[in-house]
């Protein structure tokens, strides 16, 4: 009989080992090149970078959260950018109290933009947002409660496929119209902005951007885990019966909508915490990330590097945004044409994505040395 | 001192007759008559000159009290440059000469004038003061423009004016409404103006009761926001038979106008529900038959919009008398180029992706990416403007309500399309190749019909029909290249809503979608309206999960 490994190492195999390794890497790299190297150095990395890097992380973590639902589980979401921008919003509010009375207006309990609008006190659903450890609960909780509202309702009446995707992307356009709307209480277009520190750390310091990195690739590399814990597991196995043969699994009872509903609920929650780690990196958080656009967007990273497989969707989404920051930069006319493309290659030519491809690769050169070695025998 | 100038000497004339009478002998009457003409010759210019100069004085003596006086005597005043001295001092361009008692006022080109004469003037407005108006003067210079224009020779201006005094309700205008009312002869104004009378006579608690409740009864049958208005603050203060009178009026009404704001609202709705259909109706045709979202299909409307505006252009720079009926050859070719851009998207991409309706989804959103840039690449970021024709500009009323002729020929186009479509779906071979593969791919195939063809052309029809779409939108909406971006997720929840079962579905989703939308505005603003509607929609689908006219049998299972 096989002896059993420990649990941690039982779910790494070579391929999320070197991922984790490079993830790790990054960890420990970053942070050298950052504060320990000497500013004039060729190796040094300026603070904006580190913010940059810890963006595609933030990415790469959401990639991971939708390539769950989709990858595993055959829910193509065309709103995981809600429950990132809710937990965006969520890390928003607890740095807008932080900012106190160093606002233009200097009032020491509401934001700018209420005193802006005449607000008297501080609606309710900003309570408690001063406090860290209820802001971080926020960020798991509100999206996972939106996820499990929507996904109970959805998954019991059966709603499936792209009446399903549907559905998620008009959920992600009514909230972006709802959280336009000033009203609202958190900011309108504007959104949170402005923000100044981070449990007493000065958000601009190299140094709190080079922690949030850290935490931001620690949170990586958690999430993979834990998503890997989970595909790799019995549940996980029901989970990818349901992906493949929906009715089937059904009839041979298992509870369909209980176990779609775990993982949707799942996947927002990490989906929350990429956006409440995204939002002080990039300092700013508006209704804009609720757009449709965004979520399809993130859809794609998970198609390039390959749905199903975690560290494919991973690495498509530092892929994809890698070219962003290129394209954007050196020829902005031909970002949307290239991500247009990018849509249409990998759906035709690369159904499994970067990691597939390779693994293709791989599969066919010990064919071909296979059949070699079969010939030289027959010989 | 008002009415000096040309009623005194008409007055003069008649009152000399008795006098006139006693002398018998008729040269004596002709000698008085002529002296008394002469008399009057002589008299008006000076009484003219004396009502001018009170006028004039008061608009130079620089405090409010006194030029609102003046402005209150002006339209009387018979004053030939009265209302360049209206509009100069709206305008801010009326200036003073204090202790010279003269008042001078500059045209739009800044031209000096003497207000009492009329006459070009070379004075500096530099070595002149202006005349200064706060809010009281201000009310009192709307009135004398109102009463200036009620004699204007354009009756448009005349309705207007009247309108303004309507709503002003200033008793001292009364005397005017009623030298108007004495020569008009227009049936519209003297309407507008009988009302603007009304007005005035209910609300005085001088007049008798008889005339007060005419006034009422005339109020009424004008039947809009204005008159409760006047209506109801004389129900406020009055007593008796004028205060029932007056709220009962208010209150019939207010009735027709809650009944017409409903019409309204059944009318905005329906025109927003034929645009929301004729952007769906091809999505809703393309998902029927293959089972996926054209993502791209929004592009297709923007195309067609493009089209529309290409097609305008060429018609002005080649063939100007074409431009006026641009949009008839804008409606086949925009079907064309889209149907043909769709049939080319069919067979390059969305040929390999059966089976695979969630791929097809990404690889046409990425579609639609490269087109928006293609055109934003092509026409530039900017809006085009797309030109109306003159049989889709203005509007006609309809009870209250105000139809725009462009709205309205929309609404035709888009039932007409629909019929259009339906024929086509049912009447001839290819409609009815189409819908076998909708209800049973396999079957059809086994049937011996071409499915790969069916999917081209049903994909090219559907386009073909977002491309008209874009025509009609071209007319009401801005021309960019996030046009279609705009639409297509009211046209998904279309789809969603009605279901992709028959036509017929799609044509209660859109209609129904248009009309809730317009009734939740009002109550619920224009976003939170939308926001309410597309969480109905998420909630619907729990109960409907294929929408309101689902395919029924194996094919749901697809």
């Amino acid at each position: 009989m096989e002896t059993r490994k420990p649990l941690l190492l039982s779910l790494i195999d070579t391929r999320g080992g070197i991922f984790l390794g490079l993830v790790a890497a990054a960890t420990i790299l970053v942070p050298v090149l950052a504060l320990m190297v000497p500013a004039n150095s060729a190796f040094a990395l300026p603070p904006y970078l580190v913010a940059l890097f810890g963006k595609y992380v933030c990415y790469a973590l959401l990639a991971i959260a939708l390539d769950l639902v989709w990858g595993y589980c055959g829910i193509l979401s065309l709103g995981h950018g809600a429950f990132f921008a809710l937990g965006g919003y969520a890390m928003g509010m607890y740095l807008m109290r932080q900012i106190g009375s160093r606002g233009v207006y200097a009032n020491p309990e509401l934001p700018d933009f209420m005193v802006f609008l005449n607000m008297k006190e501080l609606p309710v659903t900003w309570w408690g947002f001063q406090s860290f450890p209820y802001a971080m609960l926020m960020v798991l909780l509100i999206p996972g409660l939106l996820a499990f509202v929507f996904g109970f309702l959805a998954f019991r009446s059966r709603v499936t496929g792209v009446y399903l995707s549907i559905i998620t992307q008009a959920m992600t356009y009514a909230l972006l119209l709802a959280f336009f709307r000033n009203d609202m209480g958190f900011g309108g277009n504007n959104g949170l902005t402005d923000f100044k520190d981070i449990l007493g750390f000065n958000v601009q310091a190299k140094e709190t951007r080079v922690a949030l990195f850290m935490a931001s690739t620690i949170a990586l590399g958690a999430g993979y885990l834990i998503a890997r814990a989970v595909t790799q597991s019995k549940f996980g196995k029901v989970v990818i019966a349901i992906r493949d043969a929906e009715s089937r699994t059904r009839f041979l009872g298992y509870r369909v909508e209980t176990y779609k509903l775990s993982v949707f609920v799942l996947s927002a929650m990490m989906a929350g915490v990429a956006g409440a780690l995204y939002v002080p990196q990039v300092g700013i958080i508006n209704p804009g990330e609720f757009a449709p656009a965004n979520s399809i967007e993130a859809v794609i990273w998970v198609a390039v590097g390959g749905r199903g497989t975690l560290v494919g969707a991973a690495l498509g989404a530092i892929i994809v945004n890698w070219g962003k920051t290129f394209f954007t930069g050196a020829l902005p006319e031909y970002w949307l044409f290239a991500l247009g493309a990018l849509f249409v290659i990998v759906t035709l030519f690369l159904p499994k994505g970067v990691i597939g491809a390779l693994d293709q690769f791989k599969a066919r050169r010990q064919a071909a040395k296979q059949s070699g070695a079969a010939a030289t025998a027959a010989e | 001192m008002t009415f000096i100038s040309r009623p005194a000497r008409a007055r003069a004339i008649p009152l000399t007759g008795p006098a006139a009478k006693s002398l018998i002998e008729t040269l004596s009457f002709a000698a008085a008559a002529l002296f008394l003409v002469m008399l009057a010759l002589f008299a008006a210019p000076q009484a003219r000159a004396q009502g001018d100069s009170s006028v004039i004085v008061g608009l130079s003596s620089d405090k409010f009290p006194d030029t609102e006086r003046a402005l209150n005597e002006l339209p009387a005043s018979g004053l030939a440059t009265a209302p360049d001295i209206v509009e100069a001092l709206a305008a801010n361009r009326l200036y003073f000469n204090g202790p010279a008692r003269k008042l001078y006022f500059a045209d739009e080109a800044g031209k000096m004038f003497d207000a009492a004469t009329g006459e070009p003037s070379d004075v500096m407005a530099s070595a002149l003061k202006k005349v200064r108006i706060n809010n009281a003067v201000r009310r009192s210079l709307d009135a004398a423009r109102g009463a200036l224009t009620l004699m204007s020779p354009d009756p448009a201006k005349r309705k207007a004016a009247a309108d303004s005094v309507f709503k002003s309700r200033d008793a001292t205008a009364l005397p005017l409404l009623d030298a108007a009312l004495a020569k008009e002869t227009l049936a519209s104004t003297r309407k507008v103006l009988e009302e603007a009378r009304a007005a005035i006579v209910a609300g005085d608690s001088g007049a008798n009761e008889v005339q007060r409740l005419e006034a009422i009864d005339i109020l009424k049958s004008r039947g809009d926001q204005d008159a409760v208005s006047v209506l109801t603050t004389i129900a406020s203060w009055s007593e008796g038979r004028v205060k029932a009178a007056a709220e009962s009026a208010s209150s019939v009404i207010q009735a027709k106008l809650a009944l017409w704001r409903n019409v309204q609202n059944v009318w905005y709705g329906l025109s927003l529900g034929s645009v929301l259909l004729l952007a769906a109706i091809g999505l809703a045709i393309t998902f029927g038959v293959m089972g996926i979202i054209n993502m791209a299909h929004g592009e297709m409307v923007m195309l067609g919009a493009y089209t529309t505006f290409a097609v305008q252009e060429w018609a002005r720079t080649s063939h100007p008398g074409l431009l006026n009926y641009s949009l008839f050859i804008a409606i086949p070719l925009a079907f064309l180029v889209t149907a043909a851009v769709g049939i080319l998207i069919e067979r390059v991409v969305i040929r390999f992706l059966y089976g695979r309706p969630l791929e097809t989804l990404l690889a046409t959103f990425g579609i639609s990416l490269i087109l928006q840039q293609a055109v934003r690449t092509i026409f530039g970021a900017n809006n085009r403007e797309v030109s109306a024709p003159s049989f889709m500009a203005g509007s006609f009323d309809f009870g209250s309500l105000q139809i725009g002729y462009g709205r309205m020929w929309i609404i035709v186009f888009a039932i007409a399309v629909f019929f259009a479509l339906q024929f086509v779906l049912r009447a001839t071979s290819f409609g009815l190749r189409m819908r076998a593969v909708t209800q049973n791919r396999r079957m059809a195939s086994s049937m011996g019909i071409d499915t790969n063809r069916i999917d081209a052309l049903a994909f090219g029809l559907g386009s073909g029909i977002a491309g008209m779409a874009g025509v009609a939108l071209s007319q009401i909406d801005n021309v960019s290249p996030n046009l279609g971006q705009s639409y297509i997720i009211d046209s998904f929840m279309v789809v969603v809503f009605g279901g992709v079962g028959n036509l017929w579905g799609t044509l209660l989703g859109a209609l129904t979608l248009g009309v809730a939308n317009k009734f939740l505005e009002p109550i619920a603003g224009a976003v939170l309206g939308k926001i309410l509607l597309l969480v109905f929609i998420i909630l619907f689908i729990q109960k409907r999960p294929r929408g309101l006219f689902a395919l029924k049998g194996r094919a749901v299972e697809a």
